[in-house]
């Protein structure tokens, strides 16, 4: 690779745009799917507790 | 056929998908090292475009998979109408905001290529009029889901929508054929081969193809919080269920026998 030229703000912008939104989408796709975890352990555990003794 | 009948199993699903994430995930990271590799070292500037065709290495995987997740969505949309399939609804849903995302970031990607070849950020022009439509009912799809709170309903509802949409796909590939547009022809899925040099193309087939990966990576986990909603959705109308019983119970023997 050699400089990015007269272009570098374009070629980078691009490049930091892309990470932005692929990092925005993966924290909510992951902090989504471990609040769906525990509110499920939540439920799972109180059902269990009802039907208990 | 099989095979997608016994993943309609969620659990069966839950299994599969577990076991196979950090593979798809791990195989993505590797790819995309490989390719940036290639696509910053390796491939040489363009002769009019000069350094810019780096973008092409994030701008196309990017259009590609805003356009492959919705073909997804429409077939999903079909095995949910047609067959009811259980899981078809839910890949469906995940998939929406995975698509809307690379849908963006093809906006944006083009519109920073746009500036230095073009002379602007943005032009209606008819492959970029039409893919801005395409983030614009990805988004509309979201908004929908979340307007009507009863999965299946909703997923209907969707589904509609999604096939009605579905024109716009074949309208973005041919835009460049059909109308005099800015935006450059096809150069890699063209009937007689690809029109981009083999040290050009190697690294942009792997970045595709580690993009798609982790796109489906995202899907997977998506699709399987997706479940784990439904699952907590029904245990919560069971919970409401027998704490009402008790009550309605208690309220008959309240009134005794005489009725």
């Amino acid at each position: 690779m050699t400089a990015l030229g007269p272009h570098a703000f374009f070629i980078i912008g691009s490049y930091l745009a892309t990470f932005a939104v692929i990092a925005a989408l993966t924290i909510w796709i992951i902090a989504d799917n471990r609040a769906r975890k525990r509110e499920l352990a939540r439920l799972d555990h109180r059902q269990h507790g009802a039907d208990g003794p | 056929m099989t095979f997608i009948n016994q993943l309609a199993n969620p659990t069966r699903f839950m299994a599969l998908s577990g076991g196979l994430l950090p593979w798809i995930a791990g195989l993505s990271g590797i790819l995309f090292i490989v390719g940036f590799y290639g696509a910053f070292f390796s491939a040489p500037a363009d002769y009019q475009q000069g350094e810019t065709i780096r973008i092409m290495y994030i701008h196309v995987p990017a259009a590609w998979l805003a356009m492959f997740f919705y073909s997804l969505m429409t077939v999903s949309a079909i095995g949910a109408l047609v067959w009811r399939h259980p899981l078809a609804e839910v890949a469906q849903k995940a998939a929406a905001p995975i698509g809307a995302s690379f849908a963006l970031i093809c906006l944006l990607t083009g519109a920073l290529w746009g500036r230095p070849m073009w002379g602007t950020y943005w032009v209606w022009d008819a492959r970029l009029t039409s893919m801005l439509v395409l983030l614009l009912i990805y988004l509309a799809i979201m908004a929908l889901w979340r307007t009507i709170d009863e999965p299946t309903q909703a997923g209907r509802a969707v589904s509609i929508l999604t096939l009605v949409g579905f024109i716009n796909i074949p309208i973005i590939k041919f835009s460049v054929d059909w109308w005099n547009t800015l935006h450059q022809p096809a150069s890699v899925f063209r009937m007689d081969g690809p029109s981009i040099h083999p040290t050009m193309l190697w690294p942009l087939l792997v970045c595709a193809v580690a993009f798609s990966l982790f796109a489906v990576a995202l899907h997977l986990v998506a699709m399987r919080t997706e479940i784990m909603r439904r699952r907590i959705r029904t245990l919560t109308i069971l919970a409401a269920d027998r704490a009402e019983q008790p009550g309605a119970q208690a309220g008959m023997m309240a009134r005794g026998p005489a009725e």
